[in-house]
């Protein structure tokens, strides 16, 4: 069980079948506050590209993608309330929704955290 | 001389890259019959006191509605408009439909969009409204699109007593999308049985009140069937002043109120610019389209203006904003704030109560006449008459005796023979006592 990553900086914790998703750290920090965000509904059925939910921050609003295929079991309602979460605890608290996945391969092209840091320091340069 | 910006080689430059023949290409969406073949005929040149002397000729065939007795509405309402409403509009802080490209700089614009949200909020019973949209029928139609979005469906159903102008305008705006709509066929006895198509599929349903006819609709029942299939209830008002007198939409259970403010502050102007009002319940905000103006407080604590919820909007969200509205109808919508602060809560009260007897009287009076029907039930001040002839002929006729008697119901619901001797007739306060004798005289004497 480890974190997987997409050149997106969403994340992907799978636990048995279930994935659990939000955007990495990095993500937030590039986005600046979140004053929003729009999450899925419970029982949404989800292929891997789609538009899962919608962060809003004071600067933009971005669209994050599924890496998975699935239906979508749970959704974090605090960030209704509590949109800094994401900012405060990306990687944890923060997280979107979970997803239970139909095809765990879809998780094979994603990136380890080491590989994702490479990459993100790529982007920095 | 014309300044011609580009070479005719960088032109066909252009037309290559992007695969085009010729610029004629450019213009096929447009139907062939609405395209000019060849130049107007007029002469090549004229000195400006002859033009000038032509146009003034043509426009004295015109009867205008501010020197006639004029009793025309049908979404289009001549009221009294304060002087004071145009002094203040012409200032020339205030001379632009844009809302700011710095907002936050233009305070006292923002301060008149935002006390301007606030009296559409409170006149529909709403919890929020927008800076404006460009009128009643694209207000409308984002009504729709707006329904649409929030509840994940794709059908909309309408009323068939929706102002016909307001139905086809939604309909070009959802013919690229994957919305629909089901139509509901004119009902000028006023049963229609909107409510047998309400189902989980639909997302909203477009009701106006008071509705096309004049009648005027109790829609709390109506609200409470759609929001048990999880539809919303969408109410369009075109006689914004109707509003100091019946429920308004919001207490009636609307989700939207999609409106025409043109009643207040904006003159007839053969039919535009006007105002759209739209305002929705708190929860729904994110899903609006249009601007919206914020209240906040400075770094020091003092009250100021900003524009908020942008990233909903196309500059910020591009191909996904909730519209691709790209301004409002801001001056406009400041002569809406000037003359209903002026009105107050009870100025908008008595005007409504003084545009409802008048219609009273003048229906008692038309009713009078033999072989005329009155087929309202209830009304505001617009009312729906049976004529014994064709009412556009009766129309034409007292156009020629120099009154504006009303628009013919076959004038927006044409080729249907139901129609034929319907008028639709409006009294507002600025009708006086003698303009009602010479329209009944009159009247009398056509028919």
């Amino acid at each position: 069980m480890s974190y997987k990553f997409t050149e997106d900086h969403e994340w992907v914790l799978l636990e048995g079948d279930v994935a659990t998703i939000g955007i990495s750290d990095y993500a937030q920090g590039q986005l600046g506050d979140v004053v929003y965000v729009e999450v899925p509904t419970v029982g949404d059925e989800i292929a891997k590209g789609d538009e899962l939910a919608v962060v809003e921050s004071v600067k933009a609003a971005s669209e994050v993608y599924s890496p998975v295929s699935g239906e979508v079991i749970d959704v974090n309602t605090e960030l209704e309330g509590a949109p800094t979460m994401v900012n405060e605890d990306a990687m944890e608290s923060g997280w979107f929704a979970r997803i239970k996945v139909t095809n765990s391969s879809d998780l094979d092209d994603l990136m380890d955290e080491a590989t994702y840091k490479t990459f993100v320091e790529g982007l920095d340069e | 001389m014309r300044y011609m910006p580009h070479t005719a080689a960088e032109r066909e430059e252009m037309l290559t890259k992007i695969g085009v023949g010729s610029i004629d290409d450019l213009f096929t969406d447009i139907p062939e019959e609405s395209r000019l073949e060849g130049l107007l005929d007029l002469p090549l040149h004229e000195s400006e006191m002859v033009v000038e002397k032509n146009f003034r000729k043509l426009a004295a065939k015109n009867l205008s509605p501010y020197s006639v007795p004029c009793f025309l509405g049908a979404g289009a309402y001549q009221h009294h408009v304060p002087s004071v409403a145009d002094h203040i509009i012409q200032r020339s802080e205030f001379l632009t439909a844009y809302t700011p490209y710095q907002p936050e700089i233009s305070q006292g614009t923002l301060q008149a969009l935002f006390e301007f949200q606030t009296q559409v909020a409170l006149i529909t019973g709403m919890e929020v409204a927008n800076a404006s949209m460009y009128d009643g029928a694209t207000s409308c139609a984002e009504a729709v699109l707006m329904a649409c979005r929030v509840t994940r469906r794709k059908k909309a159903v309408i009323s068939g007593n929706l102002h016909p102008h307001y139905r086809d305008v939604t309909h070009t705006t959802l013919q690229f999308t994957e919305f629909e709509t089901i139509d509901l066929p004119p009902a000028v006895s006023g049963a229609e049985r909107v409510d047998d198509h309400i189902t989980s599929e639909i997302a909203c349903v477009v009701a106006q009140n008071p509705d096309f006819f004049g009648r005027l609709h109790d829609l709390s029942a109506l609200a409470e069937e759609c929001h048990a299939a999880g539809t919303l209830l969408v109410v369009v008002v075109n006689e914004v002043v109707s509003l100091g007198a019946i429920t308004s939409p919001g207490e009636m259970g609307a989700d939207i109120v999609a409106g025409e403010g043109q009643s207040i502050g904006v003159p007839l102007s053969f039919g535009g610019p006007y105002v759209g009002l739209l305002a929705t319940r708190q929860k729904f905000v994110r899903q609006m389209p249009g601007r919206l103006c914020g209240q906040t407080v400075d770094q020091d604590g003092k009250r100021g203006f900003v524009l908020t919820l942008s990233t909903r909007e196309q500059h910020i969200r591009r191909e996904k904003a909730t519209s691709n509205i790209c301004t409002n109808a801001g001056l406009c919508s400041l002569a809406f704030t000037i003359h209903m602060s002026l009105l107050g809560e009870s100025g908008l009260t008595k005007l409504a109560s003084l545009n409802h007897s008048q219609a009273v009287t003048l229906a008692e009076k038309l009713e009078a006449i033999d072989g005329v029907d009155l087929l309202n039930d209830s009304f505001f001040n617009e009312f729906t008459l049976r004529l014994p002839m064709n009412a556009a002929s009766a129309v034409e006729k007292l156009g020629e005796k120099g009154i504006l008697g009303g628009v013919p119901v076959s004038r927006l619901i044409p080729d249907d023979p139901e129609m034929a001797n319907l008028l639709l007739v409006a009294a507002t306060e600025t009708c006086s006592a003698s303009d009602m004798d010479d329209f009944v005289a009159t009247l009398k004497e056509v028919l």
